[in-house]
């Protein structure tokens, strides 16, 4: 069960990986961060069968950051839009020095 | 070593003879001059502050000629700007320095005072002389104590310093006298008196010295003045330069002093003249290769100072100085200080053979060497300069082959008829400058072509000069006869007995160098009197080639610049007097040389076995019969080679040919040490200093190197910037892959 649980957890963390590379989009990176977050949940749930139940503590914890996270990257996003009319990360390099 | 050699000079102090008589105030004869130069010095900076005196009252006769507006001072400096940079010629007639009178005083004044001091410690040193064993020193403060060194501020009076402090003095204040008429209207008039005072207070320190650090503080000393000097009209880019040569062509013998003084220090414990001599005398080996080798080194010293091959070069171009500089200076004492110095290193050279025979043949080969050049020279105070140049060569044979009271004698007498003739050759320049001056024309006051005939505006000059070609000559009984007589006659005694004659140099006998340099001593003496007598048809006999309309402004200088003419022409008629050889039944016979005897007599006879040199009646008359035969040879070959009615002036004068043109341009030795010293350091400095080194690899690579660096970093770093944040997020999963990777191969 636990091998089984790992490798979906791994195969959910590089589509996430992959999408946040690969995407133009802010909206779909950012719910590619979210995906590949919960690849990391599920590989604390699936070592909490082993180790003990510290794992599924921490997943609350993720879970609760996720959600603020959300709630402030999708403000961003949208400030982002308002300012520059895209949410194409390309076309957005304010970070330049 | 040391402490033996304080203990000896202390107990000389403390019970010399001299302690309680006019030698305690020995101190002042140099601090006169010193004096002299901190009031005259102060005139010049305050003079210079306020400017010129009175500005309406500045060159007379060029107002009236500048006419339309040209002012009267610009006017004069394009003038002399123009002909000095074609001849390096004298004068430059300005307003009188607004001090001039008060400097006129001053100046003279303090070595009057130096002379008439030195001239009492003299009569007081005379009456004591016998009772004197070892010199009296006079100790100030410690000067140099680092470790085992100590070094006394010290004064020392012998009887070799003595004779050279009234030298310096002596002939010091006429040159003094002289110049208050000579440099009488130079603007900066206070300036020059200063670093004239100067130069004799380095040149008193320089023979009271008592060790050889005090000593060299004075050959630095007055080879700063020289320079000074030299370039003392350092607007004109050819003096400047002359007093530039002559500064670094000293730095190299000044070098081998140096390295002379390390080394005794080294092996000797002490620079302390006395003390060096009882060092030297119990430890050194005869003929030793160390003792050998700091002889050399310190004729390095020599040859720089007293211009013998091959550091003469400079001084033929010290002639760009004011004409009483070069018969104070480059002719009278300073370039005698080379002598100076081996006589006083007398204890080292009687027991190094080698390096007194590289002296002899050194002062042989340059004594000859400058006299060729001497013959085909145009400019007045070049034939000087090239006569100084052999003559001090002939000195240093006399002090080589050990017969150190000959050489002294012939700088003593040297300083007479030679100060005499470069002043006299300044009254040539003085009266011809002042005639040119007041017609406005451009031609070369100092060449011999453009004179002739002076006898008859000169008649003071042309006498008295003409004392001083005897002199120099070698014709009996003017002095320089005596002097170099006694000098060639000491080389074929000491050829004949000796132990240079035993010594082998190079691998060739000493007796046959010797013999050699007899000869060449011999050559020497009629080349001296060939081109003195040149100079003299060329500059005072024969019809005036000076111009037409110049011939009125000729003229005899003023009293103060005769004066002292008439009291040198004296001296170099009765010079002889001071050491008359000992064939001669009357008067004081050998007087210098008993008066020189303790300090140099052991080191001369050691040199000739501690024996008197003595030679058969028959030899010695055979000897100056030749010596005369050669001055009277030369003065006839001279007369009739040259017919004064047939003489050119400068501007008509055909150009030299062969060997003759050679000669002119001094064997092209300034030419070939151009090539092979000058210009190679030049374009080592330029090419690889400069350009490779400064701005290639300092500027380059580190300076300019480092700011490239920091740039191209900066560039890199920028551009990793994109703000692209996709480009970040792949970064950092590479990252995070190669540390995940990292971690798990391990």
């Amino acid at each position: 069960m636990l091998n089984e649980s790992l490798f979906f957890s791994a195969v959910l963390f590089t589509i996430g990986v992959v999408g946040v590379l690969t995407r133009r989009n802010a909206i779909i990176i950012f719910m590619c961060v979210e995906l590949m977050l919960n690849a990391v949940n599920l590989a604390f749930v699936a070592f909490a069968q082993v180790h003990g139940v510290a794992g599924q503590v921490f997943v609350f914890f993720v879970m609760t950051v996720a959600a603020a996270e959300a709630a402030v990257g999708l403000a961003i996003i949208i400030a982002l839009f308002r300012h520059k009319q895209t949410v194409n990360l390309q076309q957005i390099n304010l970070l330049k020095g | 070593m040391l402490l033996i050699g304080q203990e000896a000079a202390t107990a000389a102090q403390a019970t010399s003879a001299l302690s309680r008589t006019a030698a305690q105030w020995l101190w002042a004869v140099p601090l006169l001059p010193l004096l002299g130069f901190v009031l005259n010095g102060a005139l010049a900076l305050v003079g210079s502050h306020l400017g010129p005196a009175d500005p309406s009252a500045a060159p007379h006769d060029d107002a009236s000629h500048a006419g339309g507006g040209h002012p009267a001072g610009a006017h004069d400096t394009a003038h002399d700007t123009a002909h000095d940079s074609a001849h390096g010629d004298d004068h430059h007639v300005v307003a009188r320095h607004r001090f001039a009178a008060l400097t006129s005083i001053i100046g003279p004044a303090v070595l009057m005072l130096a002379f008439l001091l030195s001239a009492a410690i003299f009569w007081q040193f005379r009456a004591v002389a016998g009772d004197m064993h070892q010199p009296y020193v006079q100790r100030y403060f410690s000067w140099i104590p680092a470790g085992d060194l100590r070094i006394d501020a010290a004064l020392m009076l012998d009887q070799l310093s003595l004779v050279m402090v009234l030298v310096v003095t002596g002939v010091g204040t006429l040159i003094h006298v002289f110049s208050v008429g000579y440099m009488r209207d130079d603007p900066s008039y206070p300036r020059y008196f200063a670093y004239l005072n100067l130069f004799v207070f380095f040149m008193l320190l320089l023979v009271l010295g008592a060790n050889y650090p005090v000593l060299f503080v004075g050959w630095e000393g007055v080879g700063l003045c020289s320079y000074l000097l030299i370039g003392f009209w350092f607007s004109e880019k050819v003096n400047a330069d002359a007093g530039k040569k002559a500064f670094i062509v000293n730095r190299i013998g000044d070098f081998g002093f140096m390295i002379a003084m390390f080394m005794l220090f080294a092996n000797y414990g002490t620079l302390d003249f006395h003390a060096l001599s009882v060092a030297v005398g119990q430890n050194a080996v005869y003929g030793g290769a160390l003792v050998t080798t700091i002889c050399l080194f310190l004729f390095l010293g020599c040859t720089g100072k007293s211009a013998q091959i091959p550091l003469y070069v400079w001084l033929p171009d010290a002639m760009a100085g004011p004409t009483p500089v070069s018969a104070l200076i480059h002719a009278a004492t300073m370039v005698t200080a080379g002598v100076y110095l081996i006589a006083r290193s007398h204890f080292l050279f009687a027991i190094a053979p080698v390096a007194s025979l590289t002296v002899v043949v050194i002062g042989a080969l340059t004594a000859v060497f400058a006299a060729t050049i001497g013959l085909k020279q145009w400019d007045i105070k070049k034939v000087l300069a090239y006569s100084t140049v052999s003559q001090l060569g002939y000195m240093f044979v006399g002090v080589g082959v050990g017969a150190y009271s000959a050489g002294i004698f012939h700088l003593i007498t040297h300083a007479f008829f030679k100060a005499l003739l470069f002043l006299g050759s300044g009254s040539v320049i003085f009266a011809m400058h002042r005639a040119y001056h007041a017609t406005h024309s451009h031609e070369d006051a100092q060449d011999m072509r453009n004179m002739g005939g002076l006898r008859r505006y000169l008649p003071y000059t042309f006498a008295l000069m003409w004392i001083a070609t005897l002199a120099i000559a070698g014709v009996p009984p003017f002095a320089g006869f005596f002097s170099k007589d006694e000098i060639l006659g000491s080389v074929f005694m000491r050829a004949q007995h000796s132990t240079l004659a035993d010594a082998r140099w190079l691998g060739i006998p000493g007796n046959i160098v010797l013999y050699v340099c007899y000869a060449l001593g011999l050559a020497a003496a009629l080349m001296t009197a060939i081109y003195m007598t040149r100079m003299m048809i060329y500059t005072f006999h024969g019809p005036n080639r000076t111009g037409e309309k110049e011939r009125d402004h000729l003229a005899e200088a003023p009293w103060v610049m005769t004066g002292p003419l008439l009291v040198l022409g004296i001296l170099s008629a009765v010079g002889g007097w001071l050491n008359l050889p000992k064939f001669l039944t009357v008067g004081p016979i050998g007087a210098l040389e008993r008066w020189l005897e303790p300090v140099v007599g052991e080191s001369a006879l050691r040199i000739t076995h501690g024996e008197a040199p003595e030679v058969a009646h028959s030899v010695e008359y055979a000897l100056i019969g030749a010596a005369v035969a050669i001055a009277v040879i030369g003065i006839w070959i001279a007369w009739s080679r040259l017919d004064p009615g047939k003489l050119v002036p400068k501007a008509q004068a055909p150009p030299e040919q062969g060997f003759e043109r050679v000669l002119e341009h001094k064997y092209y030795v300034d030419e070939a040490y151009d090539r092979a010293v000058v210009r190679p350091t030049y374009a080592t400095s330029r090419n690889l200093l400069w350009r490779g080194i400064d701005i290639g690899l300092i500027d380059g690579l580190f300076v300019n190197g480092s700011a490239w660096l920091a740039r191209g970093l900066g560039w890199m770093g920028s551009a990793l910037q994109s703000g692209q944040v996709g480009t970040y997020a792949w970064v950092l999963v590479l990252g995070v892959l190669a540390v995940v990777g990292a971690i798990t191969l391990r």
